[in-house]
């Protein structure tokens, strides 16, 4: 008898610690503006989107295409691809997931101010039945794959008639949600934290995620962030700071995973304000004169990879031989040649708040180019006033981070390179107001050819004119870094694109 | 009094008046509050047309007046990020602060007047000393170090207390939030308050000492210890009701280092309170919310010293409002 109720009781005790719920605490730095994945392109919406919503495929670590709400894909002629839909999914109202949630998703995506222009190439999404959709491009579209990793279907019966997507006023979308995703929303306090609880009926059963609940707050400060780590009160945290990176390895019980991402800083010489900046020989001196691996060392504490190009060697456009090069000696010969052997005085900004020990970075900039002459009056900004003198082109040397939305090479030379266009949105972010004619014919034709062979010698062209133009000074891209406790295997789950898949985060006990 | 009450409202209304000129002005400084809501890739022409919608391309005045007409009816704005009136966001925040200030204060009351009475009565004591010290210390450390400290202290190294946030609220009368009623709330209570008061501490106790010492040597003073009263009576409450005056003076000025204080303690102990909202509005250029805190804190400046003049009067009856030209 006594031997039974022992029993009975370690089986109590074992069931008990089986029901026991899986937290998982997040801290991160910023939190999504809205609920309504459509209101905003960036990176807080899109880690939200991946969390209570499902994409029809999306980057595996490998940088391959993993099919999620899309079982296989295929393309059917050289403006069409059909995607065949996974069956048996429900949203979290209960709705069934069909091609029906997928077509009005796109459908409102062409309607979002910011995806629109993602989305613009998208003629019509034709319903071939209850699972399959044929997706028509304007014209002959190379990066469609990539585009639709922003496919995030949403729940139409959920959500229309009470679809207004605005960017200043509460709407229906932006307070309530519902899709496939893994989690579902429990409570949401604005600005202060988010709690999520896991889909009963999520339909990916091969997935090991196995935390039961999921609580998201933004802490801003990377101290306290850091903190909150070390001291137990959060499971896992990211962006970590390359300052704090050294003093979290030495704690035992801390996990950091850094991976190189392809968001590309660099520098911008405004030919406009300055003719100097219209001398190439200049604009290679001050290049040579810049000096990447010392900055990554000692700066960056080497959570970043020196670059001497735009594209990231993920990118179609990525020359294996170019590399960044310092040599302060043929830099003096070039500016002498250039009849600037006596240097000249420039304004320079760059944000302080933006990307990774930006104000420090900027200021080891001036200082080398001090060297070959060129005396910086250094001006750096928060992100919100910085930006606002970016597109206002206020200082003769900017700085600028680039992340590609397609992680196609493309992408950079369309915003950073080509020649502005205020009409086409071309070069909106090419404060050198370089422009070469021939490149923007280029990036045009990349647009559209589909050889892949031909593609990659194209963007590949462009790479190589800029690097002889020495048209920006690349200086890095940036890593990332997150961290957590030793038990939380984030390994398997994070990504170059910092969209870690939460939903598959297995926790051990 | 009711004269003194009237004139100060008078006097309020200028003053927020001026504030509210002043936080729209600087509106403009802040950035560009478009360019943080849309993504990077968004179109010049869509974010001007957005910029039109939001009435940013109106004129100053233009602008000024309809936040003007909306203000006088209780209409501070609409916050951008949280899309509801900027007032309510705020008084919503309001009882965060309000604890965590209540908190310290409490901690300095009743740490720093027995030290400065202490160092008062015995100046050339070791503890007077050391206290001055400490004092000395503390009013050159800047509070984010001393909280950082804290943090790495008691939460990382001893892990007694958390390192962020607010932790389990109840609530009162169906807005109160408090963290005031139960352990978890009142344990993340304990680093925040704690470095405010730090912060505040040092130039009370100095204040203390220093104007103790000045009423101990005064004659009413000398005569009540030839009276023969007892050292008790003579210290604590002859001469330290006439300290407090000048304290109490100092006190309502402080009310602004603070305000200070709690963004900056906020923002490092993510205190979901006012002064962190207002970091974040700033960093996010939310500006009706921006500039409805800066509106709302000048009011409570004004309050506070109001109400410190009435205080004065209870302490000292000497003191004739009226007649004070307050």
């Amino acid at each position: 008898m006594k031997i039974k109720v022992i029993i009975a009781c370690c089986l109590a005790l074992l069931l008990y610690n089986k029901a026991v719920a899986t937290t998982l605490k997040i801290a991160n730095d910023t939190d999504p503006v809205s609920l309504d994945p459509h209101e905003q392109l960036s990176e807080s919406t899109l880690q939200f989107s991946h969390l209570v919503f499902d994409p029809l495929l999306r980057w595996n670590k490998n940088g391959q295409f993993e099919p999620r709400l899309a079982t296989k894909w295929e393309r059917i002629d050289s403006h069409t691809v059909r995607f065949f839909l996974r069956k048996n999914v429900a949203f979290r109202t209960g709705n069934t997931f069909s091609a029906k949630d997928v077509v009005y998703t796109i459908e409102r995506l062409k309607k979002s101010p910011d995806f629109r222009a993602m989305f613009d190439t998208i003629d019509k999404v034709i319903m071939v039945d209850e699972y399959t959709i044929d997706v028509h491009t304007i014209y002959t579209n190379p990066l469609l794959l990539n585009i639709m990793t922003y496919v995030f279907p949403m729940d139409k019966a959920f959500y229309q008639g009470q679809d207004q997507i605005i960017k200043y006023g509460e709407t229906f979308a932006s307070r309530h949600v519902s899709g496939t995703g893994p989690y579902i929303l429990a409570e949401r306090k604005l600005g202060s934290s988010m709690e999520l609880t896991r889909n009963p009926n999520y339909w990916d059963k091969n997935s090991v995620g196995n935390a039961d609940k999921v609580i998201l707050t933004p802490i801003r400060a990377d101290s306290t962030r850091l903190a909150a780590l070390l001291s137990g009160d959060v499971d896992f945290i990211f962006p970590v700071s390359p300052i704090d990176i050294e003093r979290a390895k030495k704690v035992s019980g801390i996990q950091l995973v850094t991976l190189p991402s392809t968001r590309i800083l660099l520098l911008h010489m405004n030919q406009n304000r300055r003719k100097e900046f219209q001398d190439v020989r200049v604009r290679k001196a001050i290049n040579l004169a810049i000096n990447q691996a010392l900055i990554v060392d000692k700066i960056l504490k080497g959570y970043a990879t020196p670059a001497g190009q735009l594209s990231s060697d993920r990118f179609l456009g990525y020359i294996n031989d170019l590399e960044p090069e310092y040599n302060v000696d043929r830099a003096l010969k070039l500016m002498k040649e250039a009849g600037y052997e006596k240097g000249f005085r420039i304004s320079m900004m760059a944000p302080n708040n933006r990307y990774m020990s930006d104000e420090k970075v900027a200021q080891a900039i001036s200082a080398m180019l001090s060297r070959i002459g060129i005396t910086v009056d250094l001006k750096t900004l928060p992100k919100a006033q910085y930006f606002k003198e970016y597109d206002n082109r206020s200082a003769d040397m900017m700085m600028l981070g680039w992340q590609s939305d397609t992680m196609d090479s493309n992408n950079l030379f369309e915003f950073i390179i080509a020649c502005p266009d205020a009409n086409t949105g071309m070069g909106a972010y090419n404060a050198s107001e370089y422009c070469r004619p021939e490149i923007d014919a280029d990036i045009r034709q990349a647009n559209r050819e589909m050889n892949p062979e031909r593609r990659l010698r194209l963007l590949q062209q462009i790479e190589r004119k800029i690097y002889d133009d020495a048209a920006v000074v690349p200086l890095y891209w940036q890593s990332l870094t997150w961290a957590a406790k030793g038990n939380v295997n984030i390994n398997d789950i994070v990504n170059d694109q910092n969209y870690p898949h939460i939903g598959d985060l297995f926790i051990e006990e | 009094m009711l004269i003194f009450l009237l004139r100060r409202l008078l006097q309020a209304c200028f003053v927020m008046i001026i504030i509210s000129v002043i936080s729209f002005s600087i509106q403009d400084k802040l950035g560009d509050p478009v360019q943080q809501m849309v993504g990077m890739t968004v179109s010049p022409e869509e974010r001007n047309q957005l910029r039109n919608e939001l009435g940013l391309n109106d004129g100053f005045l233009v602008q000024y007046w309809r936040f003007a007409k909306g203000a006088v009816h209780g209409d501070l704005g609409t916050s951008y990020y949280y899309k509801e009136p900027a007032l309510d966001v705020i008084l919503e925040k309001l009882p965060a602060t309000l604890e965590l200030a209540f908190c310290a204060i409490l901690i300095v009351i009743l740490i720093a007047t027995p030290c400065g009475v202490l160092a008062a009565i015995k100046p050339k004591h070791i503890l007077s000393r050391l206290l001055m010290l400490i004092s000395s210390i503390g009013l050159s450390v800047p509070i984010f170090i001393v909280a950082i400290l804290m943090v790495y202290i008691f939460s990382i190294e001893l892990n007694i207390a958390p390192s962020f946030g607010r932790g389990q609220t109840t609530e009162f009368f169906g807005f109160w939030e408090s963290g005031l009623f139960n352990k978890d709330g009142l344990s993340h209570l304990l680093l925040p308050s704690l470095s405010l008061s730090i912060a505040l501490m040092p130039i009370f106790v100095r204040l203390i000492r220093a104007e103790m010492m000045d009423v101990l040597q005064s004659e009413y003073i000398r005569f009540a210890w030839s009276k023969g009263l007892s050292a008790r009576r003579i210290y604590f409450i002859h001469a330290l009701k006439n300290t407090m005056l000048p304290v109490i003076t100092v006190g309502g000025i402080q009310a602004g280092t603070l305000v200070a204080y709690t963004i900056l303690t906020e923002t490092i102990f993510q205190w979901p309170g006012m002064g962190f909202l207002f970091m974040d509005a700033v960093s996010r250029v939310d500006t009706p919310l921006v500039s409805a805190y800066l509106i709302v804190v000048g009011g409570i400046f004004v309050i506070t010293n109001t109400f410190v003049d009435l205080i004065y009067g209870l302490f000292n009856p000497t003191v004739r409002l009226a007649s004070h030209g307050l």
